[in-house]
């Protein structure tokens, strides 16, 4: 007779163990690693919530202490791979098989411990293919998420940074795994409740109040003239071009700048309400000052960002806040709203080959992919029209084909040389060597050339989607890679082709001085301003302090 | 540190009537331009100082550009390189002309 | 409604040096000394690696403020955080000379040093050292020469080590918020006392220590003034008129002062107890309201003074 409710028991049986450390559902914080040791199983799959921003740092650490001989070979699947102790489990031997998809701040750890062969890798993915295989074949047995708060029952608020939390716990809660939540505090009455007692078993209050990293905030005092050039070229030469009231910004100087400029100098062109209306996007302190100027109808964000919750609570009309007045942001919802219900997506990119093709890795770091090549990508399942989307459709498809179909803008922003004079533009991506390296079946690449539809630099904007070959697309990539190798490397005279057919346009093209490029135009010149802006509510983190 | 200069020849006079002029700062990513009207009226020249080696190629090919834009005729242009980039150092030469050609 | 800011060409903190004196002096023009066309640079900088600035980093000449003959020096904030060396202090120092040896009914009306510096070059480090002393010899004998020396800070860099000692020495100090006047840095501190005793990441921290606003009301700083370099030019043309004689009577009232003020607030580690102490509204707050409310704000006793 076969069992069919075998992960039923088997959850019992570990409630069970569980139960031993805790007071209901209450498990007191010195007996973490106890208790993890009695529910967790070797073998399992397990997501400890290191979402873009928010950590459960409390868990990890305790998961990070557990003995090796008891828990072993677990497969870590989780978004970010971002504290020392996740990179711990492998260490120590805790856990053998990741599958992830972000690593910024331990990117030449994860590098280091891919080559030493420390870790087994199933993939790197996107955020939303991550959370999509949560429900089919990577199902966590074990969830350790973190929140803001419990209530006596086991009801979750986690508040501004919900992020990845209701995503990861619908996938475990319901096909009979464990979700244990570290949180700030236990309370009588929660401000609201972000998931329900049902899905929760056990609850940790932490010693110390979760990781936020602090991600969005880009200091306008570090903006350049280059980065002003661009965001005049992008929002005159696109945004104003086609009409984009949906978008998405990558974080990054360059589109700091543009959210910096839309003010100033959009005001100047008469764009306001006919672009930029409408945002799936982080919450940006740079997009304060076209906030307060009555730019932005409203904003869905993936996360939140340190610092900005009494202002976004006091901008309600503007961002999706509960009725407790606290924002409340979903990775897996802004991830769909970027990808199909925005019109562009511009964001920025370390490295791009000639092809368009672009990738964030680098000899000895890889950062992963987050959610970039979601909304850096055309979205085919796409059927509902819109005037850019059809606009950048007809632009590529050139008259052929009898049935109408629109593309997505899919912008990159980049100045030709990084620091230290590294080249971004380049025949070759480092990707490329370092998946031959590590045996990877695909090289990593954010986003594909065939998805760009622009790539902006203090050259110009090059239209790859007027592009009509191969050839023609490399010529535009290099007739805008101004004095790398790749740039030098042009033909002159099909770049200038290229130019004549408005392919490439350089800032004279568009109207635009060199010289007008002044960090006069931004709206805010330092953090300070963008508190200004905001009436005070604004809280600018300590780091970006000169008062 | 590397000290060259690049010889240009122009089509006409950088115009107005200054003498000199000053801009930018040798700070990280900057630079600092110091321009003179000192050379025949058809001749330009940049001086540069760099700590960042390796780089005279970019800076000629950057400068000859410049030169071709701009004729920048009659003017010595003295640079203090702080690791700018050549965009920044195309900006940087062009503002600094543009100062020259002010009614002073 | 939220308040724009200043515009971006009239910001002191923004400015360049030149930009700041262009600013800051009356119209009719700025004669400058050594300018840098005479390439009057650091000898040192090259061993280093180093590429240096044709002015080596400093301004100096002469000018008018409200029709009054002055002298004025501007430091360089962003070229080697306006750090001291050889030539540098050299050209301040001849400055401050040529105002002692012009003193008199057709002489300068005041010494302007718009400090923006980070202290000694660590490249030049002897010669730094030796020209902050002569510098702060030549200020005590412009001003016993009956000539006020004012100082102006308020660039990114502030006026710290010997640049605070400078600042200290002035007759008048006039300071925007984003400015600090120390001597230890507080990464000097940090390292040399540990983080508990001065955590120098906090910087919120560092600007309730050193910054303009706990200076100003402690009567470390004369005038607080909103950012713009037309502000600046206000106060400084108010300054001049009112300066303390230098003389021995001052200098004992400034030991006064001082000894005064460390009895009474000596033990405090945070400006927000020393504002508990002296009566002051709200504290905690202080730090982070705007330039109009924080001018609202009386001082502690003692801090309006002549005693400098």
């Amino acid at each position: 007779m076969n069992d069919w409710q075998k992960q039923r028991s088997e959850r019992n049986a570990r409630l069970n163990a569980g139960s031993h450390y805790a007071s209901g559902k209450m498990v007191p914080s010195d007996k973490a690693k106890a208790f993890l040791e009695a529910v967790v199983r070797p073998g399992d799959r397990v997501c400890l919530e290191g979402d873009n921003q928010k950590q459960a740092d409390f868990l990890a650490e305790a998961l990070a202490d557990v003995d090796p001989s008891r828990i072993h070979d677990l497969h870590i699947v989780q978004s970010g791979i971002v504290l020392q102790a996740h990179l711990d489990l492998f260490e120590r031997g805790i856990a053998r098989k990741l599958d992830f998809s972000y690593s910024g701040p331990q990117g030449a750890a994860i590098a280091r411990a891919l080559v030493a062969g420390k870790i087994e890798l199933g993939a790197i993915h996107t955020y939303i293919e991550l959370f999509a295989r949560y429900f089919v074949d990577l199902t966590p047995h074990v969830a350790l998420v973190a929140a803001v708060a419990a209530d006596r029952d086991g009801n979750l608020y986690t508040g501004p940074n919900t992020e990845d939390t209701p995503t990861i716990v619908e996938a475990t809660a319901f096909k009979s795994g464990i979700v244990v939540a570290q949180v700030n505090k236990v309370v009588d009455k929660l401000p609201r409740v972000d998931i329900p007692a049902d899905q929760i078993d056990f609850i940790v209050e932490a010693d110390r109040p979760f990781y936020v990293e602090p991600l969005f905030t880009r200091d306008p005092a570090s903006v350049t003239e280059s980065q002003i050039l661009m965001a005049m070229m992008a929002i005159k030469g696109i945004y104003a071009e086609y009409s984009v009231k949906r978008l998405n910004h990558g974080i990054g100087f360059p589109t700091a700048a543009i959210e910096l400029l839309l003010p100033t100098y959009g005001e100047q062109l008469g764009l306001r309400g006919k672009i930029a209306t409408h945002w799936a996007l982080n919450p940006h302190p740079t997009l304060i000052p076209a906030i307060e100027s009555g730019w932005v109808e409203q904003i869905h964000s993936f996360g939140s960002e340190v610092g900005m919750d009494d202002y976004m609570s006091a901008r309600s009309d503007v961002y999706f806040t509960g009725h407790d007045g606290s924002l409340r942001s979903n990775r897996l919802l802004c991830q769909t709203a970027g990808l199909y219900a925005c019109d562009m997506f511009i964001g920025s990119t370390l490295q791009i080959d000639i092809a368009g093709n672009s990738s964030t890795v680098t000899p000895g770091r890889i950062a992963g992919f987050g959610g970039a090549p979601n909304m850096g990508s055309d979205p085919r399942g796409r059927r509902h029209p819109s005037a850019p989307w059809l606009k950048a459709g007809r632009e590529a498809s050139d008259g052929q084909g009898t049935l109408t179909r629109g593309r997505k803008l899919v912008v990159q922003m980049l100045e030709t040389f990084g620091e230290k004079m590294k080249p971004n533009f380049v025949e070759r991506l480092d990707s490329i060597e370092l998946a031959e390296k590590l045996n990877f079946d695909l090289a990593p690449v954010m986003i594909y050339g065939d998805d760009v539809s622009h790539i902006v630099t203090e050259e110009g904007i090059a239209n790859l989607l007027l592009c009509r070959s191969p050839a023609e697309r490399e010529q535009a990539v290099r007739g805008v890679a101004g004095f790398t190798d790749v740039g030098r490397a042009r033909d002159r005279k099909a770049v200038e082709a290229l130019r004549q057919r408005g392919v490439i346009r350089r800032p004279e093209d568009l109207g635009i001085n060199l010289l007008a490029a002044s960090r006069q135009l931004l709206a805010a010149h330092s953090i300070e301003d963008l508190v200004t802006w905001s009436g005070g509510l604004y809280q600018a983190p300590s780091k970006f302090r000169n008062w | 540190m590397e000290q060259f200069q690049v010889h240009g020849a122009s089509k006409r006079r950088a115009g107005g009537h200054r003498r000199q002029v000053i801009t930018g700062a040798n700070a990280s990513g900057n630079l600092e331009v110091l321009v003179e009207r000192v050379l025949p009226d058809l001749e330009c020249q940049v001086e540069v100082a760099t700590a960042v080696t390796g780089f005279r190629p970019i800076w000629e090919a950057v400068i000859k550009e410049f030169f071709e834009r701009a004729s920048p005729g009659g003017l010595r242009f003295s640079i203090n390189d702080g690791g700018a980039r050549p965009d920044t150092v195309t900006l940087r030469l062009m503002q600094s002309v543009q100062l020259m050609e002010d009614k002073a | 409604m939220s308040k724009l800011s200043q515009t971006f060409k009239a910001d002191w903190y923004e400015a360049s040096a030149r930009e700041r004196i262009a600013g800051l002096l009356d119209a009719e023009g700025f004669t400058e000394f050594l300018g840098p066309e005479q390439r009057a640079m650091s000898p040192h900088l090259a061993q280093f690696d180093l590429t240096g600035a044709f002015d080596d980093g400093i301004v100096v000449g002469r000018g008018r403020l409200d029709g009054r003959p002055v002298l004025l020096a501007a430091q360089e904030g962003r070229f080697l955080g306006g750090a001291f060396g050889e030539v540098h202090g050299a050209k301040l120092v001849g400055l401050l000379r040529a105002a002692r040896d012009a003193a008199g009914p057709d002489g300068p009306h005041a010494v302007l040093l718009l400090l923006d510096t980070g202290g000694v070059r660590l490249q030049e480090a002897n010669a730094g050292e030796l020209a902050i002393s002569e510098i702060i010899h030549a200020i005590i004998e412009v001003r016993s020469a009956g000539i006020p020396v004012l100082a102006l800070v308020g660039g990114r860099a502030g006026a710290f080590g010997g640049g605070g000692i400078i600042t200290a020495c002035c007759s008048r100090i006039i300071a925007s918020e984003h400015a600090r006047v120390s001597v230890s840095g507080p990464e000097v501190i940090e390292t040399n006392k540990g983080v508990e005793e001065f955590d120098s990441r906090d910087r919120a921290l560092v600007w309730r220590i050193c910054g303009a606003r706990t200076r100003y009301l402690t009567g470390g700083v004369d005038r607080y003034v909103k950012g713009s370099i037309q502000n600046f030019r206000e106060a400084a043309i108010a300054l001049i008129a009112h300066t303390p004689a230098f003389e021995l009577a001052t200098l004992k009232a400034e030991q006064r002062r001082l000894s005064e003020r460390l009895q009474r607030f000596g033990d405090c580690r945070d400006a927000p107890e020393i504002w508990r102490k002296a009566g002051l509204p709200e504290p905690e707050h202080i730090a982070e309201i705007s330039d109009d409310a924080f001018l609202a704000i009386q001082r502690i006793k003692g801090a309006d003074h002549d005693a400098r």
